[in-house]
């Protein structure tokens, strides 16, 4: 599903990273530092590797030695963001619809209702972002990714930014993607519990290296 | 004593007509340019930068002379567009809103820049991985997000372009009818015996577009933060 194997110097820190993994979520686990939130963008294609390669479900996205580097727009990932980036001047109706419009896909209505409805938010449809309380954005957030039908979902942190209250409120939210709306997940994390309940094989980021690789066992 | 004569309306509307014309014109120039220094790094970037802001700080006689040199009936440019597209700008009130245009310039784009500096660029790649391609980036997130400054700097331009005068009576003159805006209206009038109530009324006139062009521009760049807010 993901292969990974990059070199990246970021001023002093330099990222080294290489896993492959065909899991249904992948937990990035490590400190803050320790290169996660770059890798992800360059899984995104937001940054781009010094040397090595990335292969999204068969496509090969990034390959410095054959001079490839598939534009973010063309990646067809959705990228969940800790801050949820929802676009101030659209309501969150238009905010859901922005990927499909985007990639000219026709309108899915069994899809769309299935995501409105396990992410909970069809009564939020005629409000302006600025007006959605954090989990309610990021429920927002999630759903918009979504609708772009990816064919991989990053998600940076996507509980970062949310008091322990409201984390417990998006969990189980997580857990029904991750049981129904079969899109592959790659999921960053410093946080054990959260990672335990939701990651299916975990890829340990320490200092921009990966120290370990596995179930969610190594996280112990 | 307070109405306004048909020469002073001749002169008003002409002063809009190439205000108008000359914003509209300018505003593409000034959103792509303001895009440009705002959004990407280039070699001569500051260079670029410099060149825009000149006419507001160069006499503007200087800028109408090489305006006259450039654009006149001989000079490069002037006499290739009147030759080849039949495109005249000496002594017509076209070459009026050239040089209203190019004065204008610097203010229409630093509102329009500092309106997409302020646009939090995780945004655009947020709206990037959600499959548009740059310039639909461009279009649908970060050209709405600047409105209100773009509309913005489209009214202190409109309103400098309307106000402006050395430039233009170097460069066509003040040819009533043709090229006699308000400015050069009043240049007129003060120097005739009994202008006096006519150049008044067209200060008065002056003054109320003025005002009203920057109570508009404050207008637009609240609008702007709140746009931005999210509200």
């Amino acid at each position: 599903m993901l292969r990974v194997d990059i070199e990246k110097q970021l001023g002093d820190f330099s990222l080294h990273a290489s896993f492959s993994s065909e899991g249904r979520v992948i937990g990035l686990f490590g400190a803050s530092g320790a290169g996660k939130t770059s890798l992800v963008n360059m899984i995104a294609g937001l940054l781009r590797p010094d040397r090595g390669t990335i292969v999204i479900d068969g496509e090969t996205v990034d390959d410095t030695a054959a001079g490839i580097h598939v534009p973010t727009y063309r990646r067809r990932i959705g990228y969940v963001f800790q801050d949820a980036r929802l676009f101030p001047h659209l309501s969150v109706a238009q905010n859901l619809d922005y990927g499909r419009r985007m990639n000219g896909l026709a309108f899915d209505p069994a899809q769309h209702k299935r995501i409105i409805d396990l992410l909970d938010i069809g009564a939020l449809q005629d409000r302006r972002p600025g007006k959605l309380s954090g989990g309610e954005r990021q429920r927002v957030a999630l759903g918009r990714a979504l609708l772009s039908k990816p064919r991989l979902l990053l998600l940076d942190e996507p509980l970062g930014a949310l008091d322990e209250g409201r984390k417990l409120e998006i969990l189980p939210y997580l857990v029904r993607l991750r049981d129904e709306a079969n899109v592959p997940m790659v999921y960053v994390s410093h946080d054990v519990a959260e990672l335990r309940q939701l990651a299916t094989q975990i890829v340990m980021l320490k200092q921009g290296r990966v120290t370990s690789l596995g179930g969610v066992k190594v996280l112990a | 004593m307070t109405e306004i004569s048909p020469a002073e309306w001749t002169a008003i509307l002409l002063s809009l007509r190439v205000a108008i014309i000359a914003t509209l014109v300018a505003t593409p120039f000034g959103i792509a340019l303001a895009w440009l220094l705002a959004r990407r790094d280039f070699w001569g970037k500051s260079l670029l930068d410099a060149l825009v802001h000149l006419p507001l700080v160069l006499p503007p006689v200087v800028t109408g002379y090489l305006l006259l040199l450039t654009f006149g009936r001989r000079g490069l440019v002037g006499g290739f567009l009147a030759d080849h597209l039949g495109i005249v700008f000496s002594f017509r009130w076209t070459g009026a809103a050239l040089a209203c245009g190019v004065m204008s310039f610097p203010l229409l784009v630093r509102p329009m820049r500092l309106s997409i500096e302020a646009i939090d660029r995780r945004l655009e790649q947020a709206a990037e991985t959600l499959g548009a391609a740059p310039w639909k980036v461009f279009l649908t997130v970060t050209l709405p997000l600047a409105l209100p400054g773009v509309l913005a700097g489209m009214v202190l331009g409109f309103a400098k372009a309307i106000g402006e005068f050395g430039a233009t009576i170097t460069f066509v003159s003040n040819i009533p009818g043709e090229t006699q805006t308000i400015s050069s209206a009043i240049y007129s009038l003060i120097q005739t015996p009994d202008g006096d109530a006519a150049a008044g009324r067209l200060v008065i006139v002056s003054i109320v577009l003025a005002l009203g062009a920057l109570i508009a521009a404050e207008w637009f760049a609240r609008r702007a933060t709140q746009r931005l807010h999210g509200n």
